[in-house]
């Protein structure tokens, strides 16, 4: 089992990854670090997926010198698929700092425990 | 190179525990940009320039760029008032 | 927000709520009220009895107050509010990293089934990455094999992607946008530097100006190749958009928001990003409507290798580079000062 999560070290390191940005998410209680923790573990994500596609011995994917052998190029598929959630990855992002700011602007404070219980007080009154 | 692989896979998971482990906000974010140069390199060494160049471009750039415009809106940086409101 | 019943004051968690709130005030003053005040008793005309119900009135509050010392003494309240929530949150640290471990060893477990790394067989590794690489070069025009493959074969997912770059800016527009009434001032009820932060910064600041001055023209001018060359070199729409938005973003800093107003205002944000999504789906639509109906595609693909090749891509790439570089400037915009 060692020997196999050698050989396979990318994907062992993007798993141990993932479970850390979990843990950052649950853990801690200040907004923002929750917000890095979710990036972690979607950048953890795009690791795990794209070391599919590489062959020992075989170049980037960008045909030089004519040669169209499917034999000299690695797997283009994985690539373009984190292509696509890089970018969805930076929206999301975008979006859940924007819900921050306004959070801060309406409780003046970033801890997550303070905000529910305000926000409980308040439907209380 | 393999030596290079492991040492870049290391690093990452370092930079990964660091950013939970530091008291000032700004510090995490920092080592979070550096966490996305160190992963466009691990790009580059599998063999995607595609991925490499999209990630320097928008994870260590734009993402970081909105963190820290983010940070100045509630406050967080020094020299600002509410400085200690937002480090909870 | 939510609906609430309308018995809300009488359930347990509305008086549990208000217990923690006050403490053992209510209960104080719920026990004050059973009790009545020596002196106010119902108007009796025989002393006696008015003496007797004094003295009943007095024993039944030392009794009371008996009872509620040997209460004090457990102090529910106290324990809760501090040992109580010591303890709870440190068994919440401790299921936390114990889920945290369950998922990683689970997954640690299936990538003990995964192929091995780097290996040829895989069955990722199948027909359609051969068919993807020797014909790609003949049927899309393009030299770097992903770009023709996310714009070519799989357009229909870039279009989808750009779409949600959209509706992340429309988002970030509802939620962050100050509307400014005739006079220029805010209409939502903000203080003057909340919605522009540049209030208390130093203006014309010489080493960010000169900065800008040297590096804007580089950044746009290297953010238009990488787009132009997306499909011979590795780059594309995405990564030349963000770096667009790099060099727009630095000349906002450093010069402000009304000189960046002179060359892109909102309404070139509107009409540009509009025009780029259209433009992709009329492209996408020809080349489905072509394939369903046995059509040729009339689109040259011209020689590889050279600038003008690859049928449709080099103008979708263009337009996703404006999708991108727009709405990432939005965004920062929006963050900033609340509008353009």
């Amino acid at each position: 089992m060692w020997q196999a999560l050698y050989e396979n070290i990318e994907q062992t390191v993007a798993v141990i990854l993932f479970g850390i940005g979990f843990i950052i998410l649950l853990l801690q209680r200040n907004l923002i670090r929750k917000i890095i923790g979710l990036n972690i573990m979607s950048t953890a994500t795009y690791l795990f997926l794209a070391s599919m596609g590489y062959i020992h011995g075989r170049k980037a994917p960008i045909i030089v010198d004519g040669v169209t052998q499917a034999a000299r190029y690695i797997n283009p598929v994985p690539a373009g698929l984190v292509l696509t959630g890089i970018v969805v990855s930076v929206s999301f992002t975008g979006i859940m700092l924007a819900l921050t700011v306004r959070l801060y602007r309406r409780y003046r404070t970033l801890d997550i425990d303070q905000i529910t219980l305000m926000a409980r007080q308040e439907e209380v009154e | 190179m393999i030596f290079v692989n492991l040492a870049l896979l290391g690093m990452l998971i370092v930079c990964a525990l660091a950013v939970s482990f530091t008291k000032n906000l700004l510090t995490s974010l920092i080592v979070y940009m550096a966490y996305s140069l160190i992963m466009t390199v691990i790009w580059m060494l599998l063999e995607s320039p595609d991925l490499a160049i999209t990630e320097a471009a928008v994870g260590a750039g734009i993402t970081s760029v909105l963190f820290f415009v983010t940070l100045k809106k509630i406050h967080a940086l020094k020299g600002d008032r509410d400085h200690e409101q937002a480090q909870k | 927000m939510s609906k609430r019943r309308s018995d809300w004051q009488q359930r347990p968690q509305a008086r549990f709520l208000r217990w923690m709130r006050e403490g053992y005030a209510a209960l104080d003053e719920a026990i004050e009220d059973a009790v009545t005040q020596p002196g106010e008793a119902s108007p009796a005309v025989d002393p006696e009895l008015a003496v007797q119900h004094q003295e009943a009135a007095l024993q039944h509050r030392h009794d009371r107050s008996m009872a509620l010392d040997r209460l004090a003494q457990y102090d529910l309240y106290n324990w809760a509010v501090n040992k109580g929530r010591r303890i709870i949150s440190r068994l919440h640290v401790l299921m936390a990293l114990l889920l945290g471990g369950v998922i990683i060893f689970f997954l640690l477990d299936t990538v003990t089934f995964m192929p091995r790394f780097g290996a040829a067989d895989v069955p990722a590794n199948n027909e359609v990455i051969a068919r993807y690489i020797e014909q790609g070069l003949a049927e899309t025009g393009a030299t770097n094999l992903v770009a023709g493959m996310i714009l070519d074969y799989r357009a229909f997912d870039t279009l989808g992607e750009s779409t949600v770059l959209f509706i992340a800016a429309c988002a970030v527009l509802i939620l962050l946008r100050i509307d400014l009434d005739d006079q220029g001032n805010p209409t939502q009820q903000l203080i003057a530097e909340e919605s522009d932060d540049r209030y208390y910064e130093p203006k014309n600041d010489r080493i960010l100006q000169g900065a800008a001055i040297l590096l804007t023209p580089i950044l746009l001018l290297f953010g238009v190749y990488i787009i132009l060359n997306g499909h011979l070199s590795p780059g594309g729409g995405f990564s030349g958009g963000a770096i667009v938005s790099s060099g727009l973003i630095l000349y906002l800093d450093a010069f402000g928001f009304k000189k960046a107003g002179r060359f892109f205002s909102y309404k070139i944000f509107q009409w540009v990003s509009f025009c780029a999504l259209g433009f992709y789906g009329a492209a996408k639509a020809y080349s489905f409507y072509c394939g369903a109906n046995g059509l040729e595609n009339h689109i040259p693909l011209g020689t590889p290798g050279a600038i003008l090749s690859g049928g449709l891509i080099m103008p979708l790439n263009i337009a996703v580079g404006l999708v991108v570089a727009c709405t990432m400037y939005i965004f920062y915009a929006l963050f900033r000062k609340g509008g353009l």
